[in-house]
């Protein structure tokens, strides 16, 4: 019997949302009363017994969960050694695990009696998860994209339009999603009343980190029970990809307090760290504070933020969650990076071995998991989340990969 | 008192407005803002707001965002900032020079020293625009010791409970927000400033300032006749923007346009409030 652990690492935030020295609320004095606002409306919903039961009949008849978790055998066997797990939140509606913020959040904006949603998007999965609840709730959506984006994620600029989304292109600075996450709070700042900002992931200014981990949570509370029913027992390690780090704080999340659970997240390391090209805020930036969060950034030596670059549009974001930032202060969860390269090759690996195509985003935690599982004990078990399905990525695979569609 | 103090009771010994433009520090060179500050005050600026250019001015819109974007590339740093005030205060160690910017710079340069440097250059007052008061204790104590003020944002949504708080630690004046929305682009309304600067007043001895949407000098005399100041920025930035050249540089007669255009607004800030009223 284990005795109970002295300390959590599941209690943070503190009531000013910090981590640590992460999290925070850095922002204009304008939507300072707001984001209170959005926190007392918060707190209240998670003690509302009604809330989480239509939080979680959602979840079940209109996303799909639980997802399925899926011992992969063939891809174990080719990388001959741990057994390797895949947490299915590829097969959830809209086919990434940002739906299930997504719902957690809608019904919240719901609550609070807003009219109108906006948000931010990279690689499109946010976007298009956001215009189906706002689709689903009949409420009004703006998305915000940076135009390099909306040019190279076409197919998911259509379905946001064909779901009813209004998509405004964002031009400032790199035309990425940070350019689109400063558009969108500009226009909260404008539209204080009325409109309600659904951020897609565990960063911006306190609750979000908090009450997105808190939604992507069911990802590692499902896994970790399906895993004790099917084995017995925990996993040795779980591995997921890490952007902002809404997909990784929700599977790592139930598991934090489980020692002998060691936690990987996985960075994209782009054209390789010491190219500069990359997205890897925890391993290569340092401390600051954007987006109204303090927390790791790629910044220059006069405190201005750098793009970043991933071959994977979702993990294209020079920061990343203040949480994470806090557990590899504490040293609970590791941070590793990996490649587009590297990415490309699990990314095939994946497909062939297991008949799934993954989103570039997971298939960046898979290329770790092949590092890792080799020359493991045949009894150990790694588990991975497979946060997105790649059907989004098929013409960037096909670019990188020298086929013309 | 501060040279700040010392401003403010002047205009008010004098029953007049003040005027504050900005203007963003190396936009679109260092050569540029440095002929404006050192114009500006003859022009009729009673307080200089000088923006510390930042690459993600989130509450900034696209004017002042284009103006960052040309002051970065013109190799603006936070030093070089601070060095442009220190050039300034040879030669003028009377008008009051406030900063205007994002945290990240700071906090990359160190909130101490940057606290020390500024004084040291001639700073009198900070606004760091996403430092709100939940999170300006680490920047507040250091800024205090080294004799800068701390000048609070307090916008249209800041309730009457939460006023105080903001209010709290506030120095120089309180800069009133007058819009929900981002720089340069909505106007208040009169009937707005008329209910809302009393409101305020009620709450501070502190002057109160107002920005964002303040583009003419009708509006500017608008905003003094409610309040002590009006600050006016996106409009002088956009005259800079009309003179570019093909590749971003300045035409002859860019700065003396810009001064025009504040002398413009002094009058109207000098001259608005009945002159009886004294």
């Amino acid at each position: 019997m284990n005795a109970p652990l002295p300390n959590s690492f599941r209690t943070g935030p503190d009531a000013r949302g910090h981590f640590g020295p992460f999290g925070g609320r850095y922002v204009a004095e304008t939507l300072m009363p707001l984001i209170l606002e959005v926190e007392r409306a918060y707190e209240d919903a998670k003690a509302d017994p009604a809330f989480q039961a239509e939080f979680r009949r959602l979840l079940a008849h209109y996303v799909g969960r639980p997802s399925p978790l899926w011992f992969a055998e063939r891809l174990t066997r080719e990388l001959g050694g741990a057994q390797i797990w895949f947490k299915r939140d590829e097969l959830n509606h809209t086919g990434a695990h940002k739906i299930n913020n997504c719902i957690g959040q809608i019904l919240l904006a719901r609550r609070m009696g807003k009219t109108r949603i906006i948000a931010e998007t990279g690689a499109g999965q946010h976007g298009v998860a956001t215009a189906t609840v706002c689709a689903l709730f009949g409420l009004a959506c703006t998305i915000y994209m940076g135009a390099t984006d909306v040019a190279r994620q076409s197919p998911n600029v259509f379905r946001m339009k064909l779901l009813g989304a209004e998509v405004k292109p964002v031009t400032a600075g790199a035309a990425t999603l940070k350019d689109a996450m400063n558009e969108a709070l500009r226009d909260w700042v404008a539209n204080v009343a009325d409109t309600y900002y659904l951020i897609g992931t565990v960063a911006g200014p306190h609750p979000y980190p908090a009450m997105v981990r808190d939604f992507q949570s069911v990802i590692g509370e499902e896994a970790k029970a399906q895993l004790k029913e099917m084995t017995g027992r925990l996993p040795d390690v779980c591995v997921a990809a890490i952007g902002g780090g809404s997909n990784a704080m929700g599977l790592f999340h139930p598991f934090l307090d489980d020692p002998g659970v060691r936690l990987i997240g996985v960075e994209a390391a782009g054209k390789g760290l010491e190219t500069g090209e990359h997205a890897a805020s925890l391993s290569r930036g340092r401390p600051g504070v954007l987006h109204g969060n303090r927390t790791y950034l790629l910044q220059d030596e006069d405190g201005q933020i750098l793009e970043a670059h991933s071959i994977s549009a979702g993990l294209d974001y020079p920061g990343v969650g203040p949480e994470h930032a806090w557990l590899k202060e504490l040293g609970r969860v590791e941070y590793v990076a990996v490649t587009d390269e590297e990415a490309l090759e699990a990314f095939k690996l994946c497909t062939r071995t297991e008949g799934i195509i993954p989103a570039l985003e997971p298939a960046h935690a898979l290329a770790h998991v092949a590092k890792l599982a080799p020359g493991r004990p045949r009894d150990s078990i790694v588990l991975m989340n497979l946060c997105g399905r790649g059907d989004k990525d098929i013409f960037t695979v096909a670019n990188a990969l020298g086929v013309a569609l | 008192m501060s040279r700040l103090a010392a401003t403010f009771a002047r205009a008010r010994a004098e029953g007049r407005g003040a005027l504050i433009p900005f203007v963003e520090a190396f936009d679109p060179d260092r050569d540029t803002t440095a002929a404006l500050l050192a114009g500006l005050p003859a022009a009729g600026a009673d307080v200089i707001e000088v923006g510390m250019p930042f690459s993600d001015p989130m509450a900034d819109g696209p004017t002042i965002q284009r103006a960052g974007q040309r002051a970065l590339k013109a190799g603006a740093t936070l030093a070089g900032t601070l060095d442009l005030v220190r050039a300034f205060r040879v030669g003028n160690d009377v008008t009051p020079v406030v900063l205007m910017g994002y945290f990240n710079p700071i906090l990359s340069y160190g909130v101490a020293r940057f606290c020390t440097d500024a004084a040291a250059a001639g700073v009198d007052g900070l606004i760091v625009v996403d430092l709100p008061p939940e999170e300006s204790e680490e920047l507040d104590g250091p800024a205090r010791a080294a004799g800068l003020d701390m000048i609070r944002l307090v916008a249209p949504t800041t309730g009457p409970e939460r006023l105080p708080f903001v209010l709290a630690g506030a120095g120089g004046f309180v800069y009133y927000v007058s819009i929900t929305g981002i720089t340069g682009t909505r106007t208040a309304t009169e009937a707005h400033l008329a209910e809302a600067i009393p409101r305020l007043r009620a709450a501070t001895a502190l002057p109160i300032a107002v920005g964002f949407g303040v583009r003419t000098p009708e509006q500017a005399a608008t905003v003094v006749r409610h309040a002590d100041a009006a600050v006016v920025a996106s409009a002088l930035i956009d005259t800079i923007a009309d003179r570019l050249d093909a590749e971003g540089r300045p035409r002859p007669g860019t700065v003396e346009a810009v001064l025009d255009q504040v002398r413009a607004l002094a009058r109207a800030v000098r001259t608005a409030r009945a002159p009886a009223a004294a």
